[in-house]
């Protein structure tokens, strides 16, 4: 009785920003189907269209032939597949890696700016506006990573030994809270990142919109956030333990239905 | 994914080549894509003996384990004037209640929270609490403060490896997270009478 009541004092503490739900499970998902149909990430996937067709940079180019693997311009259904191998850079790269190498080579906007930019500013927020336009059109896809090739894979198990590399000031890995079916921190649910279905629920409603800062947030950024917590050192954009963690997580959570752009507390 | 079941027991054994590189570039890729940032180093990419021996979803064997807690037992620092439960239950509650510090954004080192209850259930009227760890509800109203339960608790805060070397919860003492003020705070939050987690 007394976890009941727990619950739904919980529930009215999400509902500062929410209406109220009467929930046992200390849930966000009722909230987030209603704002299913108005998910405020609509604005930046406005904006991502609009710099994709937007002639810029030095080189004054479009990014309309960009190629995120499925070939120069396709922008339907490539999220799903990435992050993927690609022979032009001989490297596996996700969403974010790949606008990047696309915004170097098409418009000569330099990679550095990014890597050594800020989230939410700058030519690394008009990525983020970028990745909100293309995982729109992957919506309802399925989650479909190609781990055939010997780099994808070898990313594959370096993303799951990171995943379990305890370091930092308190000991903790990804595992300390993504190992456990139905754990919280605080009030917030963690989802079990080593089963299929917990990888493709956090793989697949990130990127997303965060309701408590009015923020878009990358996978990328998502990650960076991750690490802050865990009291790491500062993770590069873009580096190898970010993407080798993507390709663990999408690995993991393939054939699933991605919720692209999710909507979070 | 039958990969990975037979990668699994190669991990364990040193002796393959193949786990030995995987290993090493691992290593390689923990420091390489992190860059230092404010009080949070490059130093933090690196392992020591407990984090390196408890990265794998298999823990070590039994005798690695106790040789790993018994190193971990002798880094403990007990109150130098025995007192062990003196502080305020009143700033151990926000101690317990804090998860800040020692993130790059974060200035100094020694007003840390415990971010005890990131994890842990400890007063029954608080909602919002994790349950990663076990509940704390009740400490010492159900464990009493026989000497060995007192003495255990200060050396499972300052330092949790000591009883467990693959445990979830950070090394409070040892890590510097918290000073031995606020660990003395922080066991009157658990073992005072009047504190709310014995109501």
């Amino acid at each position: 009785m007394r976890k009941q009541l727990k619950a739904i004092a919980v529930s009215v503490g999400v509902a500062l920003a929410a209406p109220v739900f009467a929930q046992e499970e200390l849930n966000f998902d009722a909230y987030r189907e209603m704002l299913a149909d108005g998910n405020p990430a609509e604005l930046y996937e406005m904006e991502g269209e609009e710099l994709w067709r937007t002639a810029r940079g030095p080189k004054n180019a479009t990014l309309e032939q960009c190629d995120l693997g499925l070939g120069a311009g396709v922008v339907a259904g490539a999220a799903a597949q990435l992050p993927r191998f690609f022979k032009d850079t001989g490297k596996v790269q996700d969403l974010e890696s790949r606008l990047m190498h696309c915004m170097e080579t098409l418009q000569g906007i330099p990679s550095e700016e990014i890597v050594k930019g800020k989230f939410l500013q700058g030519e690394r927020g008009k990525v983020a506006a970028l990745v909100a336009y293309v995982v729109t059109q992957s919506k309802g896809e399925k989650i479909a990573v190609d781990l055939s090739h010997p780099k994808m894979k070898e990313m594959y198990e370096l993303g799951e030994r990171a995943f379990y590399y305890r370091t930092g000031a308190m000991d903790f890995s990804c595992a300390s809270c993504h190992s456990q079916d139905d754990k919280r921190i605080r009030a917030t649910q963690l989802p079990n990142i080593t089963k299929p279905e917990g990888a493709a629920a956090g793989w697949g409603s990130w990127p997303a919109y965060r309701v408590s800062n009015s923020q878009f947030w990358t996978m990328q950024h998502r990650l960076w956030d991750c690490f802050r917590q865990q009291r790491t050192a500062e993770p590069i954009f873009a580096s190898d333990v970010t993407i080798a963690l993507s390709v663990f997580m999408a690995g993991k959570g393939n054939g699933a239905e991605a919720q692209w752009p999710g909507v979070k507390r | 994914m039958k990969k990975l079941f037979i990668a699994a027991p190669l991990a364990l054994c040193a002796s393959v080549a193949i786990a030995d590189d995987l290993q090493a570039k691992v290593e390689d890729m923990m420091l390489k894509s992190f860059k230092a940032n404010g009080i949070a180093s490059l130093d933090r990419q690196k392992q020591d003996a407990v984090q390196k021996a408890c990265s794998s979803p298999t823990q070590p064997d039994a005798d690695t384990m106790k040789r790993l807690e018994a190193a971990e037992l002798a880094t403990i620092q007990w109150p130098s004037d025995g007192n062990y439960t003196g502080g305020d239950w009143k700033e151990g509650q926000k101690i317990a209640a804090s998860g800040r510090g020692l993130t790059w954004t974060d200035k100094t080192p020694d007003n840390n929270g415990g971010g005890c209850y990131n994890c842990h259930a400890m007063d029954p009227k608080e909602v919002s609490e994790g349950t990663i760890g076990p509940s704390l509800e009740g400490y010492a109203k159900l464990r009493g403060n026989s000497e060995e339960v007192v003495k255990y608790t200060w050396g499972k805060l300052w330092n949790s490896k000591a009883y467990n070397a693959c445990s979830d919860m950070p090394r409070n003492g040892y890590g510097g997270i918290l000073t031995e003020a606020q660990i003395r705070h922080v066991m009157a939050y658990l073992f005072d009478p009047a504190s709310p987690v014995n109501q």
